[in-house]
């Protein structure tokens, strides 16, 4: 389907698709295997100038947004879901820097992420708080010219490889959701330190850790906005990133479809390519047409973002919801049709399915997606 | 340092098929690419850019659609792309190409390196870049795997590099300006980058016609071309070899009586 990019936005589309064609595919598996962090990816993506395409030209980037953001994303993840996540998930820990952040600390902590010198993460999650982000325990406690930062996040992307961290953390836990607040964190700071790295389904190549505060001191000019506003930052945070997520579905979904098709042009039963089964086909046809319904969901999502719209929750949701359901799906048809050699491990395709996971669990579960769908399209009718 | 770097415009082989009725080469469908030797050559003069400061100019002869050529260079960190493009040029040997752009490369100006690569996966002959070393007048290093040393201030500038042999390699020294021919061991070519790109877009290709050039009009494209092409035809293939099998003795027997009815 033609949607209209922009020359700009046809460049980092073939730039990213070159990157993840000639340089992640060949190591995917081998990254998968291992668990490695793809530094050097980021590198080759650093020397590309693909790290701050959707950063403003004034804090070194190349001044796209949303949509751009959503191009590389998919390219990338059609080669590995989880190489791409180092990229995607410093966009999800540097927007609220975009959004909330004071001109100084834009200046201070966007042009190093622009220029691929340094990685971000968003640190929300908490053990007892996962969908029901108001319960996080973390506290900030204000002294003087500092906050003083005591508990754990868990399960966070790129961490312990990203050098500037934001975290939401509760100023007040009798407040609830509204005593909390979103700071800047640097990697190396009095007091921050990591857990493990976890061992997972899929996604292996991105790192996931803890991050422990013991009196971790940040200066109080690392606050983001303001105290309260903590979960207005996570919100507004996950409505821009939710396509970049959804983004990272489209990819693995159209990654595995990829594969598949060369797959069963060459496989042959009852004396012929498997292609010629009608069954099959539609499975294909099927796929295809899923894919790019939820690639148009994507865009469109994304290019109201960048309209500047603020109210993107509901389709933010909706595009995070249907992409991630349609690359599980795909990914399970995927392995459907490369038969029994689509379960082995020497086959790619096992990966694309583990990948994909993920898609529906991360940044707001699937079913806190239909949750934040439902309730708009309630109050829609309500104040109709 | 100011380099220039030849680049051709060629098929991409990888792909090629030739048409057994008129054993020329199947163009279409067929992708142009920047020759990859040559790939080497421009990532080469981008990294002494990057060191030393100065300019790297990419100069190519062809037809007007190596202008695309031309682009991707820029998008690689180049500078400034050349089009040297006449219908006067069409049908030159490597000695008329290498003449055309030798004079076309006195035009662009001062330079302190040329950078080519080994060879064309075309024609594979490795000439042109020797070729305007001699039409110059400057010394060549040809086959460079590693560039080990630059000097470009005071009275006697020189360049050292490793020139690759079959048996290993030989370092040569030589003055600047001199040309280089380069191998695939020396670097390993950058992706291109999204502001490469946008220049790439929007940047002049400066054309150079015959008529800008203080040539003789005799030396240039076919009449200038000492080498002409006779007959191309494909070599018929290969039949198959013939297996001997039984012990080792036997079979030594049975290959001498064969040699003996092969060779008369």
């Amino acid at each position: 389907m033609d949607y209209l990019l922009t020359e700009e936005q046809v460049m980092i589309r073939d730039l990213a698709r070159q990157i993840a064609q000639e340089k992640i595919k060949p190591l995917a598996a081998k990254y998968d295997a291992e668990g490695i962090f793809p530094w050097d990816i980021i590198k080759i993506m650093s020397d590309s100038d693909l790290c701050g395409i959707y950063i403003e030209e004034k804090y070194g980037g190349t001044g796209g947004g949303a949509m751009e953001l959503v191009l590389a994303t998919e390219e990338l993840s059609r080669a590995c879901g989880g190489i791409s996540l180092a990229f995607a998930a410093t966009a999800l820990g540097t927007y609220p820097i975009i959004l909330f952040g004071t001109d100084e600390q834009k200046k201070k902590y966007l042009p190093d992420i622009a220029k691929g010198k340094k990685l971000a993460a968003f640190g929300l999650t908490e053990a007892g708080a996962g969908s029901d982000a108001g319960a996080i325990a973390t506290t900030a406690e204000k002294k003087g010219d500092y906050y003083i930062l005591n508990g754990t996040k868990q399960w966070i992307t790129n961490g312990g490889e990203a050098e500037t961290y934001t975290v939401v953390a509760s100023v007040d836990r009798s407040k609830g959701a509204r005593g909390a607040a979103a700071f800047i964190v640097e990697k190396g700071m009095k007091g921050f330190e990591f857990g493990k790295k976890e061992d997972k389904m899929g996604i292996r190549a991105s790192a996931t850790r803890e991050l422990v505060f013991t009196d971790c001191k940040i200066p109080k000019e690392n606050l983001l906005g303001k105290e309260g506003m903590g979960f207005i930052v996570a919100m507004k945070t996950f409505d821009q990133s939710r396509p970049g997520v959804a983004a990272q579905a489209v990819g693995i979904a159209q990654g595995a479809l990829d594969l598949t098709i060369e797959y069963m042009k060459q496989r042959k039963q009852f004396g012929k390519s498997i292609t010629s089964f009608q069954g099959l086909q539609f499975m294909l046809a099927d796929m295809a047409t899923e894919i790019e319904a939820s690639r148009a969901l994507v865009y469109a999502c994304a290019r109201m973002l960048d309209s500047g719209n603020p109210k993107v929750g509901k389709e933010s949701a909706m595009a995070k919801l249907f992409a991630s359901d349609t690359a599980m799906k795909v990914t399970t048809d995927c392995v459907q049709l490369f038969g029994g050699y689509g379960y082995m491990r020497d086959y790619p395709i096992e990966k694309f399915m583990r990948d994909a996971k993920i898609t529906q669990i991360y940044e707001g579960t699937n079913q806190i997606q239909r949750g934040i769908i439902a309730n708009h399209v309630i109050k829609e009718s309500v104040s109709k | 340092m100011n380099i220039i770097v030849c680049i051709k415009q060629v098929p991409d082989t990888t792909n090629v098929r030739i048409d057994p009725e008129t054993n020329t080469l199947i163009r279409a469908g067929v992708q142009s690419i920047i020759n990859p030797f040559d790939a080497y050559a421009i990532e080469e003069g981008v990294r002494l850019k990057e060191k030393f400061g100065g300019t790297v100019t990419i100069v190519t002869m062809g037809p007007p659609q190596a202008e695309e050529a031309l682009r991707e260079a820029i998008s690689l960190g180049a500078d400034e792309a050349v089009l040297v493009s006449d219908r006067a040029f069409a049908g030159s040997d490597t000695w008329a190409t290498s003449y055309t752009l030798s004079k076309a490369i006195q035009k662009i100006g001062q330079f302190d390196l040329i950078i080519c690569g080994k060879q064309a996966i075309d024609g594979d002959t490795a000439q042109v870049g020797p070729g305007i070393s001699a039409h110059l007048d400057i010394p060549q290093i040809t086959y460079v795997k590693k560039i080990e040393d630059v000097k470009l201030d005071g009275a006697h500038r020189h360049m050292r590099a490793e020139k690759m042999t079959e048996e290993g390699y030989e370092i040569i020294e030589s003055p600047l300006p001199c040309l280089i021919t380069v191998v695939k061991e020396i670097n390993e070519p950058r992706l291109p980058s999204l502001k490469g790109k946008m220049r790439a877009k929007k940047i002049e290709i400066k054309k150079i016609l015959a008529k800008d050039l203080d040539v003789d009009p005799g030396l240039l494209g076919l009449n200038g071309s000492p080498t002409k092409v006779v007959r191309i035809f494909t070599p018929p293939p290969r039949k198959g070899g013939q297996m001997l099998e039984g012990e080792a003795k036997e079979i030594c027997g049975k290959l001498v009586e064969l040699l003996k009815c092969e060779i008369p």
